[in-house]
């Protein structure tokens, strides 16, 4: 398992989105954004959290653009998987390979806490070893994490089965923590290759940081 | 010179100061010249009145590695690892702009740690704001201000994925013109590599890198070393504006640039820009430096040789690199896309020349401007008010109820928990916090490179500090220590933020004074030497000062990340046990400030042998895994801690407890823990604390639906209620 995680400048997650693949077994490459080409033979690209060029004119706006992301749109068209955590959700949805916008949090305030959310659809390959309904534990921390789409977009993503997590209270039901619309935290695309959500699985790795849910997703890019 | 009256009233210098200056010079000085003096002499710079009291602080034991007098303070962690940390004041910019103010302040003090070769991996920050009560103009500013602070730390900290992972805030009418804000950052490095300061090696390059130089900031050092008025307002100009992006492009490409070994010294530029770095690293090793100053990158065109030497424009760094590699040092701020530009070089004459396309602009003998500010001994006077207070008793006080007692001091906002806050903090990134912020007690991170823990907490409590300086220091440095020691972790050493008023009032220098002495003692019988500090003075609006307040972060080290101890309830049906003697302290309590609204009264002997041997207790207790949780008790006594376990643990607990005199439940006896433990372990840890001389008794057993408390009780849900929702309420009333 090889695994590229691109960094942009504003990247701040880089180096533990290396560490927690490095956990699971994975050989890791961290990519800077100005390469025009990703490294040969990997199976994962991965856009880590942080705040690529400040997040200064919108979250993710600037990095779309940099020479790396036209070989990540080549990479996701030929139907590899590339994750999108955070701020790297973000970007994904700026140069379309996801659908929807993050917009700022309806409480205009960063959040950081741990989140529960619930998975959804587990039929592809990020959330293969979880179960659908499972409530997982997971960090969030963003100020920008307020999924919008319109109408009609939405419903195709919902009957797609595009909307992988959902933030949701103890008991499994649906929360509005960020304004997020049918409180979603994380999609795909169509295809089902190209993912993205707002927490952070790669900061729930271990028990001795309070939660180890993010592990069992990660692992699912490793089989 | 033309003006003269003018031009050292507009720069603070004295007629004495200007002499001093003619004798140095041997001629008249210019007003670059005159600009850089009053910069380097300016209370922030030079410490003027601080000096003779902090001479004296412990400062060395076998694991220190760098005390006072770099950018930050170094010990070792052990595995060939080093923590390098330090904490520093923004106040005065933070009451002008409070978003930016705070946000610089964490930029600034982020600097002092990378500077040093370290990347840094936790921020904590003690805050301190007027009345937030009411719905007077000046609650409502206050208010502002609480919600302007924490924007600007989370903005700034979360920029640069930087964990905050803890702190202090509170409240007191002494802060309603003068806000306190103190950053506090920690970084992690190899041992043996470790950056310093320093410009030497004749022909090598000085080289300034990041953002390119404004006119922001223009005097900050200057305006932070004054008093306010109501005038203060205009001083907005002399804020700087903070960029955590650059910051964190700096950030990333100093530590490319110290894997190489081009690097002779590097010097962050934070108050009085250019000038205090350059005189710094120039300074310390007796060197000379040449610059130009017409090759500094500007933001600007028409900017002065004055402006580029005062400019506090932020995230800039001054480089004394080894002759030959200025195009690879270059190269790399280059990548990360910074500016980079070699403006001069180390001499031998050790005087400072400045040129100006060519042309001399100054010149100046570097030792005495650096090392001759003036050294003052300030007048003191032992404050009226102390005497007025010290004999107040709680029995000065009406009877209450301790129900109805309880009820005021659970909702008071220094209890209340502070999410509001600390959810606008990234607290989590890097993957390395295990004890986040809410969780009460020390912040604790894992240190990936050894496999160890570091836990660090900030305190001080104002009111014990106000009625005795001297003990109430001492009490920082002992709760600090305490509450790093509740996680398991051995206390190693402190850094010190100390704000304090108007240091020409001796009431003030007073206060100073015997502040100093309280954490001299305390560091010493602790064996927890200073390795980095600040000085915060003119902390004073319209003649009011704010209380003393030596805000202390102490830093300890557990030897393994598995073994840190938590401060919440685990089981139902375990027990507490309370650790340590409850004496009848009510000096500076919150049960006299929550209920009377006063701070008064006196603070009894301090028993440094009672606190190491809690210390020593607590970690010999989880190192042999006898203890589920451990707190300590401070403000507001047994039950204000008990609350906050059951609140935080989502558990009831009944306790009971005998005392000698009712109202014991809020006292504030220092030296204390409350721990929770299994039925097996019960006596093996009884046995331990009276092997250690402690006493210890039973307090009650987790479990039920409330917190009771002799004739204290109250519903879990009631209590969760308050605990978690009261801060939000508070704060957001105006939106």
């Amino acid at each position: 398992m090889r695994v590229a995680v691109l960094r942009f400048p504003g990247t701040n997650c880089e180096l533990d989105t290396h560490h927690a693949f490095t956990q699971l077994g994975a050989d890791v490459e961290i990519v800077w954004h100005n390469e025009q080409k990703l490294p040969e033979a990997i199976d994962l690209v991965v856009l880590a959290g942080g705040f690529s060029y400040g997040d200064y004119l919108r979250s993710g706006a600037i990095a779309r653009f940099s020479p790396i992301m036209k070989a990540v749109v080549e990479y996701a068209n030929e139907g590899n998987c590339v994750l999108g955590i955070c701020n790297g959700f973000q970007i994904l949805t700026e140069i379309g390979l996801l659908p929807g916008a993050l917009k700022r949090n309806n409480n205009l305030h960063f959040i950081s806490k741990f989140q529960t959310i619930k998975v959804i659809h587990n039929d592809n390959k990020f959330l293969s070893q979880c179960s659908t309904q499972e409530i997982l534990n997971v960090p969030i921390a963003h100020a920008d994490g307020n999924y919008y789409i319109n109408p009609e977009q939405l419903d195709e993503i919902e009957s797609n089965g595009q909307v992988l997590l959902r933030y949701c209270d103890s008991d499994g039901e649906p929360l509005a923590i960020n304004g997020s619309l049918n409180a979603i935290a994380g999609v795909c695309n169509k295809n089902k290759n190209v993912f993205g959500l707002m927490p952070h699985p790669e900061r729930a790795m271990e028990a001795i940081l309070g939660s180890m849910d993010g592990k069992k997703m990660l692992e699912g890019f490793m089989n | 010179m033309e003006n003269l009256d003018k031009v050292l009233k507009s720069h603070k210098l004295s007629h004495e100061d200007y002499a001093h200056i003619l004798e140095i010079l041997g001629r008249e000085p210019n007003l670059v010249e005159i600009g850089i003096f009053s910069a380097m002499w300016s209370e922030h710079c030079s410490y003027k009145s601080s000096k003779k009291y902090l001479n004296g602080f412990p400062t060395t034991a076998p694991w220190v590695i760098q005390g006072p007098g770099e950018n930050a303070g170094v010990i070792d962690i052990g595995g060939g690892m080093a923590a390098v940390f330090k904490m520093e004041s923004h106040n005065h910019p933070s009451f002008i702009e409070p978003f930016q103010g705070a946000a610089t302040g964490v930029g600034g003090i982020l600097r002092d740690i990378f500077t040093m070769g370290a990347r840094p991996v936790a921020n904590l920050n003690a805050l301190r704001f007027g009345d937030v009560y009411g719905n007077e103009t000046i609650n409502r500013y206050q208010r502002h201000l609480v919600r302007g602070v924490v924007d600007g730390i989370g903005s700034y900290g979360n920029c640069m994925g930087v964990p905050t992972i803890g702190g202090e805030i509170s409240f007191d009418s002494s802060y309603n013109g003068n806000i306190l804000v103190n950053a506090f950052s920690l970084g992690i490095c190899k041992s043996d590599e470790i950056f310093l300061g320093v410009a030497k090696g004749i022909g090598n390059p000085v080289i300034y890198v990041g953002s390119k130089t404004g006119r922001d900031g223009l005097g900050g050092a200057v305006m932070s070393s004054d008093s306010f008025t109501q005038e203060s307002k205009s001083l907005r100009p002399t804020v700087q504006v903070g960029d955590p992006f650059t910051e964190k492009l700096l950030l990333e490409a100093c530590l490319e640039l110290f894997q190489t070994d081009h690097v002779v010294g590097i010097q962050d530029m934070g108050a009085a820009g250019l000038t205090s770095s350059s005189f710094e690293m120039a300074g310390k090793t007796g060197a000379g430096l040449k610059m130009d100053l017409d090759k500094v990158p500007a933001r600007e065109e028409g900017m002065t040789p004055y402006e580029f030497m005062l400019s506090e424009s932020q995230e800039r760094m001054l480089i004394c690199a080894k002759i030959g590699s200025e195009d690879a040092v270059i190269a790399i701020f280059q990548k990360w896309g910074l500016d980079a530009a070699v403006i001069g070089e180390v001499t031998d004459t050790g005087r400072m020349e400045l040129y100006w396309h060519g042309q001399k602009c100054a010149d100046m003998p570097i030792a005495p401007v650096s090392e001759e500010a003036p050294i003052l001994d300030r007048p003191t006077a032992k404050p009226a008010y102390i005497d007025q207070i010290k004999d107040k008793t709680i029995d000065s006080y009406d009877t209450i109820d301790n129900q109805e007692a309880f009820e005021k001091m659970v909702s008071s906002l220094e209890v209340v928990d502070k999410s509001w806050v600390y959810q606008q903090y990234d607290s989590m990134v890097q993957t390395n916090t295990i004890k986040a912020p809410g969780s009460l007690d020390a912040s604790v991170i894992r240190i990936k490179e050894n496999g160890k823990a570091l836990a660090m907490s900030s305190d001080c409590n104002p009111r014990y500090c106000y009625i005795d300086p001297h003990k109430g220091a001492a009490l920082a440095v002992m709760e600090s220590g305490r509450n790093v020691a509740m996680s398991g972790a051995r206390p190693l050493a402190i850094t010190d933020c100390l704000n304090f008023g108007n240091p020409q009032n001796p009431e003030v220098m007073w206060q100073f004074a015997h502040s100093c002495e309280g954490i001299k003692e305390a560091c010493t019988k602790l064996n927890t030497p200073v390795v980095s500090g600040n000085v915060s003075l003119y902390n004073e609006t319209d003649g009011t000062s704010v209380y003393p307040t030596p805000a202390i972060v102490m830093v300890g080290l557990n030897d393994s990340q598995e073994s840190v101890l938590q401060s919440q309830l685990t089981q139902e049906g375990n027990e507490l046990l309370l650790v340590g003697a409850t004496k009848g302290e009510f000096g500076g309590s919150l049960y006299i400030k929550a209920n009377f609204g006063e701070t008064a009264g006196a603070i009894g002997a301090i028993d440094y042998d009672a606190e190491l041997a809690l210390w020593e207790f607590v970690i010999q207790a989880n190192q042999k895994a006898l203890l589920e949780c451990a707190k300590d008790v401070s403000m507001g006594g047994i039950a204000i801690a008990l609350a906050k376990l059951c609140a935080t643990s989502n558990k009831g607990v009944d306790a009971q407890i005998e005392l000698s005199e009712r109202r014991y439940i809020f006292d504030e006896s220092q030296s204390r823990a409350i721990v929770e433990v299994t039925s097996q372990n019960k006596e093996a840890v009884i046995a331990m604390a009276k092997a250690l001389g402690l006493e210890i008794v039973t307090l009650g057993t987790i479990g039920g639906d409330r917190l009771k408390l002799n004739d204290i009780e109250m519903p879990l849900t009631q209590l969760q209620a308050i605990y978690f929702d009261t801060f939000a309420q508070m704060i957001e009333q105006d939106l």
